[in-house]
């Protein structure tokens, strides 16, 4: 017992502030996510053909392809294209583009749900197309897609562990580093669980407070 | 039609809209006066509702020009009178409509659903936009409930606050499209009542409906749509009681089944 509070001296920064680099990738990732997935969806919407054509690609491409790949031809790929990207901006950008895809369909299918009346009764009082999706929309759509986003919010915090291919040192890679000096990796990938776990934990309460939230607003 | 007209607050010329192959509306003449409250008949799938649509263009024509309050429009792409973005929503902003499903906004309170349009579109403060929701829910007698969510309200409160909510907007003409239609009977008189004294302040309004007793008390015209033209027209006593096309004598009596047990509540709506 007294071996592991021991370990918890000697490894417990180097978990702690590979932990905290796991965080702030993954709240970067999100809401760079956010950001493709809503111009995707919006994109798909457009009246221009050529902008439907590119978001619907975009979506075919990501879903179709393992995201492990997707993270290759970015670190590794681009430079062959004179793009070259250090491990963390093209593991963010990766993993954004990758998460944004499925974004882009939770908020497809949001905008779906809301009855045309709805824009119409806005567009009818004088509001511009945008404003109204900006007012009555969207706010309307964050609601219905809460619980979907937050689960593809986990899963963008799960696939950081993704990076440690591209010397990302996050927790597994950090992990990594210490199995092969120690040979313990029981031990320490338990510990990167662990971690994981109080990660997703926080994340899904933080969830049900913002649902919470809404609830009452309605 | 009995004294000198001045220039109507809304006319129509040769108002066309096609969805694809299907020809909707087939050149739509209309004039209305300020004041006048013009009922619109018809069977289903006429292009009533297209027709409103096509005024305050939330779904444009295809062809035909409108005035309307001083402004002119050209529905032909072509035109150079074709409207812009931005002059639409101005149109929009001063043309009211109400929907048969509501459509208030979810997630707004009642007072938000009312002052919404007037702070952001009209450029009102809070303090003002409120001050005037303020006295249309108490108009409408839904004051106390300014702070409820629109869907904790009776299907026939929602649509009064739908009504408070465009009338918010000061606006020159009001477009209702069967507004009672999707009513529990019980709730259609208190939103028929609201409609017929807007009507007696002098409102001008459009209106798509199946309350025939309505039609033939508040409304000083009647038109029949047929198949996407103004089958005929005329004061409500002459189209509903003595009307000339089969077709409408056709369509009067489809619909008079439905409409006598409801006739009687109706009655007595005007005093
Ligand atoms: N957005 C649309 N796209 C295609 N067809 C439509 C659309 N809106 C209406 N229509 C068609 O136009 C016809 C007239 O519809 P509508 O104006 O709603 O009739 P009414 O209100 O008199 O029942 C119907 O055949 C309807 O199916
Ligand atoms: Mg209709």
């Amino acid at each position: 017992m007294s071996g592991y509070l021991n370990d918890i001296q000697v490894y417990g920064p180097g978990f702690l502030s590979a932990a905290w680099t796991v965080l702030w990738l993954t709240l970067l990732t999100i809401v760079l996510s956010w950001v493709f997935g809503l111009a995707a969806a919006l994109g798909q919407r457009s009246d221009l053909a050529w902008v439907r054509a590119i978001a619907a690609f975009y979506v075919w491409f990501i879903r179709g392809t393992p995201a492990l790949i997707q993270i290759f031809i970015v670190y590794f790929g681009m430079p062959q294209l004179g793009i070259r990207l250090s491990p963390y901006t093209a593991g963010v950008l990766a993993l954004a583009i990758n998460s944004g895809a499925y974004v882009t369909e939770i908020i497809r299918s949001g905008l779906q749900a809301i009855p045309k009346g709805q824009t119409e009764s806005s567009l009818a009082l004088g509001f511009s197309q945008r404003a109204t999706m900006r007012t009555i929309i969207l706010p309307q759509v964050a609601r219905i897609i809460l619980p979907s986003i937050t689960n593809e919010a986990l899963s963008t915090l799960k696939n950081t562990s993704l990076l440690s291919t591209i010397t990302v040192v996050e927790l597994t890679l950090y992990a990594q580093t210490l199995i092969s000096a120690t040979f313990r990796p029981f031990d320490f990938y338990i510990a990167v669980a662990i971690i994981y776990l109080v990660l997703t934990t926080i994340l899904t309460q933080l969830a049900a407070f913002f649902e919470r939230r809404y609830a009452r607003l309605y | 039609m009995t004294e000198e007209a001045p220039a109507p607050l809304l006319k129509l010329r040769n108002i066309r809209k096609s969805f694809g192959d299907l020809e909707v509306l087939k050149g739509i003449d209309l004039d209305v006066a300020k004041g006048e409250v013009v009922s619109i008949i018809g069977a289903s799938g006429s292009g009533k509702s297209t027709f409103l649509r096509s005024i305050n263009a939330i779904e444009p024509a295809d062809k035909g020009t409108m005035d309307f309050d001083g402004q002119q429009f050209d529905f032909d792409r072509d035109s150079r009178y074709y409207p812009s973005a931005r002059q639409l929503q101005a149109l929009r902003a001063r043309i009211g409509m109400v929907f048969q499903s509501y459509n208030l906004w979810p997630h707004k309170t009642v007072l938000e659903n009312v002052i919404h349009a007037p702070m952001n579109v009209l450029g009102q403060s809070r303090a003002e936009a409120t001050e005037v929701a303020g006295a249309l829910l108490d108009r409408i007698g839904l004051y106390d409930k300014k702070d409820s969510s629109p869907q904790r309200l009776s299907g026939g409160q929602q649509q009064r606050v739908a009504i408070a909510r465009a009338l918010a907007m000061k606006p020159r003409l009001m477009l209702f499209d069967e507004v009672t239609s999707a009513l529990d009977p019980e709730l259609v008189h208190e939103v028929l009542m609201l409609m017929a004294s807007l009507a007696k302040e002098g409102m001008t309004m459009l209106l798509v409906t199946h309350e025939m007793s309505f039609a033939r008390d508040v409304s000083s015209r009647v038109l029949f749509f047929d198949r996407g033209v103004i089958g005929e027209q005329g004061a409500p006593s002459k189209v509903l009681r003595d009307p000339e096309s089969p077709r409408l004598r056709q369509f009067l009596h489809s619909i008079l089944h439905d409409d006598l047990s409801q006739a009687g509540a109706a009655k007595g709506l005007i005093q």
